[in-house]
């Protein structure tokens, strides 16, 4: 019996790669499945996670591969074009429409249909938002995240800036508003003037009141979405699946450019700088007060030896309210997996409240299940870490969701170095107006 | 190699013993030695170049089938303003790493024939060409981080301002001709060091009684008798250095905005990450045919397939 199946699997697996689209029952669900990341930080809790589902499941081992963010999605691309792509993977917004319009995802409908997999189990609006145009669904939801203010505690003690003061910070992109006033008094020079002093001087800064990761290319996620948020802003006509950004629009190219220019004035680090090391540790190593960046961060910035560091949410915008970007994380199936009944049970596992316990109790990220999420925020608590900046986001709904599009690669070759230029000083904001046109060219077609 | 020298030698051998054996057996055994890099040029040189060039003519994304678009790639290359700018960032990048690697190899050179006759000496100029391309750039992309770089520790303790090497327009590409300079002055020494070794020791003798001076020496002998050497280690690096793509790709990654994104990097980026099989292609082809052109005039104009010892 056992030949004729693994022949019937063989060939199931080979008219699938070729026809490299989903549907096919297989025969059988026994061997390996191959699952990729790519943040070492979660990597220990899904090895837990792997570790309990082969327990479970002992004909199936979960083999984990890990990769930087920089190389996972090239590698992955190249491995589906190989023929040597994971059966299962965690997936981003930003990437997994041009998967679905090349037909490398498996759709999960049938496994939702069939397994009765409660979407409602989900923070509300994470699990729509894996759905493609064709109306099918390519992944399931694993963990969310926002955006917050990192700070660093005796800094702003030092300038005299309170924690309540800085969870009450509120920007306009005319002067800044007191978010701009706390982000000049945290920059201090050589000589230990204050960004803003008399005799401040900006070229010869010691700590920095803003720190800068990047320009943000063309979401901005961690850089300056939580600002054009605020002020009405969207990036495309509607979301998802918009098919019009809006980069040309005067409310966003305004906010980029106060953003810029603390470069000019000072206080934030200039663009030609942040190149090497990154932003969180050049906050770790004391050259920056404030940085801004995702939840998933927290781990990363509660562990510098020395450093205290305070989670304040975003500034109130023009609007009056705060704003974040809301991005959630999946896992999906390659469509070219041999064992699509054994990745689909993983996934499963994975959106399961078992393995979301689990990667909740290592306080790393937030789950994508309500009850797990919680449990999360309170294995933060008993870390020393007070998390409310990054629900409270949630609670009062004051976020957006991550911009999906098709042509993610294209836009990206296009606003990466657009943004940069406006951010270095090299081109005004209203540069962005051609590389908009530049990029709705890109959906005339 | 020790197993192919041995018949080939006694090969050579036996013409001498037995001339009239010439021909056919002859041949039967230059195609078992030939078959080998034959299979492997058409295997890994020939049928990927002719399917590119094939491609270059297509719209191919890597998934599905490419779709004949006749000269359109070509027509958008030649309106596309990234691709100009690859072709100058490039051209800026040879003209610096060759001239540079050039003048300090043939220093480097003479310095091992005249003064540095220990074997230990020669190795070691050697070393950097011996690590790998990648650790070379992240190691110079380490030392020369403008927050935590020791280069830029140094710099600041002289009383300089920090320099964002791999940040600034202006220095992301001449810090990665340096690096690349350092990493192969040592190789492109020896090369011109064998060459200088071939120059007949006689030479200079009859130089020195007409009493030409060290500077008269370099110029009228050197120089000239290592040309066809000179001329084949630039063809060699000229090719090489236009096709620069690891160190911008671990360090820049073609940024700020453009000023390093050289025409290897975009080739990569508009296949890889772009998807954008059959516009990649072409640009390929382009660069394979500028590096053809590129290595003719060399030849042409630099003589390198004669000597004036002939």
């Amino acid at each position: 019996m056992k030949k004729p199946l693994a022949t019937a699997a063989a060939l199931a697996a080979v008219a699938l790669s070729l026809s490299a689209c989903g549907g096919g029952t297989p025969a059988s669900s026994a061997g390996e499945i191959n699952y990729w990341l790519w943040d070492a930080n979660q990597l220990p809790a899904y090895q837990q996670c792997a570790t309990d589902f082969h327990a479970a499941n002992p004909e199936l081992t979960v083999k984990i591969t890990q990769r930087g963010w920089d190389d996972y999605w090239s590698t992955l691309t190249n491995s589906f074009v190989a023929g040597t792509a994971p059966d299962v993977f965690t997936d981003h917004l930003s990437k997994f429409p041009d998967f679905v319009a090349r037909h490398q995802l498996l759709p999960l409908d049938d496994a939702v249909k069939n397994d009765k997999i409660d979407t409602k189990q989900f923070i509300p609006g994470l699990a729509d938002l894996w759905v493609g145009q064709d109306g099918k669904r390519y992944g399931l939801p694993k963990d969310w995240d926002t955006v917050g203010l990192f700070y660093n505690k005796s800094m702003t003690k030092a300038a005299g800036l309170s924690d309540a003061h800085m969870a009450q910070l509120s920007w306009n992109p005319d002067d800044g508003g007191t978010y701009e006033k706390a982000i000049a008094h945290l920059t201090v020079d050589k000589n230990g003037k204050r960004g803003d002093e008399a005799g401040f001087d900006k070229t010869k800064v010691a700590v920095y009141g803003l720190g800068l990761a990047g320009s943000g290319s063309g979401q901005g996620q961690t850089e300056w979405s939580f600002l054009t948020g605020t002020t009405g802003w969207t990036h495309t006509d509607k979301n998802p699946w918009g098919s019009k950004y809006n980069y040309d629009d005067p409310k966003f190219q305004k906010t980029i450019a106060w953003w810029a220019s603390l470069a000019d004035k000072g206080y934030m680090p200039r663009l030609e700088t942040t190149v090497g090391a990154s932003v969180a540790d050049t906050f770790g190593a004391g050259k920056a007060a404030i940085n801004t960046n995702g939840d998933w961060m927290i781990g990363q910035y509660s562990g510098y030896k020395g450093v205290q560091v305070g989670i304040a949410p975003t500034p109130t915008g023009v609007d009056g309210k705060r704003s974040s970007m809301f991005n959630g994380l999946a896992d999906s199936i390659s469509a070219a997996t041999k064992n699509p009944a054994g990745a689909t049970k993983w996934v499963e596992y994975l959106a399961s409240p078992q393995c979301q316990d689990v990667v909740a109790g290592k306080a790393v990220v937030f789950p994508a299940i309500k009850s797990s999420s919680e449990l999360a925020a309170k294995a933060f608590a008993a870390k020393g870490t007070d998390v409310s900046a990054f629900t409270q986001q949630v609670k009062d709904g004051t976020t957006f969701l991550f911009p999906i599009t098709d042509n993610a690669a294209k836009i990206d070759a296009i606003m990466k170095p657009a943004m940069d230029a406006v951010v270095s000083g090299k081109a005004p904001a209203s540069s962005l107006t051609d590389a908009n046109s530049q990029v709705n060219a890109l959906f005339a077609k | 190699m020790a197993t192919t020298e041995i018949p080939a030698r006694s090969q050579a051998a036996a013409p001498a013993r037995a001339p009239r054996k010439r021909g056919k057996s002859d041949l039967a055994t230059a195609l078992v030695f030939i078959t080998p890099a034959v299979v492997g040029f058409i295997v890994f040189y020939l049928v990927p170049t002719i399917r590119g060039l094939y491609l270059s003519f297509t719209n191919y994304n890597l998934f599905g089938s490419p779709v004949w678009i006749g000269l359109t790639n070509y027509i958008k290359i030649v309106q596309d303003k990234l691709f100009w700018n690859a072709m100058a960032v490039t051209g800026e990048y040879v003209v610096l790493n060759i001239a540079f690697q050039t003048v300090f190899a043939l220093g480097l050179a003479l310095l091992m024939y005249h003064v540095a006759k220990s074997t230990i000496v020669r190795g070691v100029l050697l070393l950097p060409y011996l690590v790998a391309n990648v650790i070379v750039a992240l190691l110079w992309f380490w030392m020369l981080d403008y927050q935590i770089g020791i280069v830029n520790q140094v710099i600041e303790w002289l009383g300089l301002p920090r320099v964002a090497f791999f940040g600034s327009g202006t220095w992301a590409i001449p810090t990665i001709a340096f690096i690349n300079v350092w990493r192969h002055m040592g190789y492109t020494a020896l090369l011109l060091f064998a060459g200088l070794q071939a120059i007949p020791r006689n030479v200079y003798e009859v130089a020195a009684l007409d009493g030409a001076g060290a500077w008269k020496t370099f110029w009228k002998i050197t120089m000239p008798l290592l040309r066809p050497v000179m001329v084949l280690v630039l063809v060699v690096t000229v090719i090489g250095s236009f096709q620069i793509f690891d160190t911008v790709a671990v360090t820049t990654n073609g940024g700020p905005v453009n000023a390093s994104r050289v025409i290897q990097l975009y080739i990569y980026q508009k296949a890889f990450t772009e998807q954008d099989f059959g516009y990649a292609s072409a640009l390929s082809v382009i660069l394979f045919a500028i590096l053809g052109v590129v290595a003719f005039l060399q030849m042409k104009f630099l003589r390198g397939n004669e000597s004036e010892l002939g």
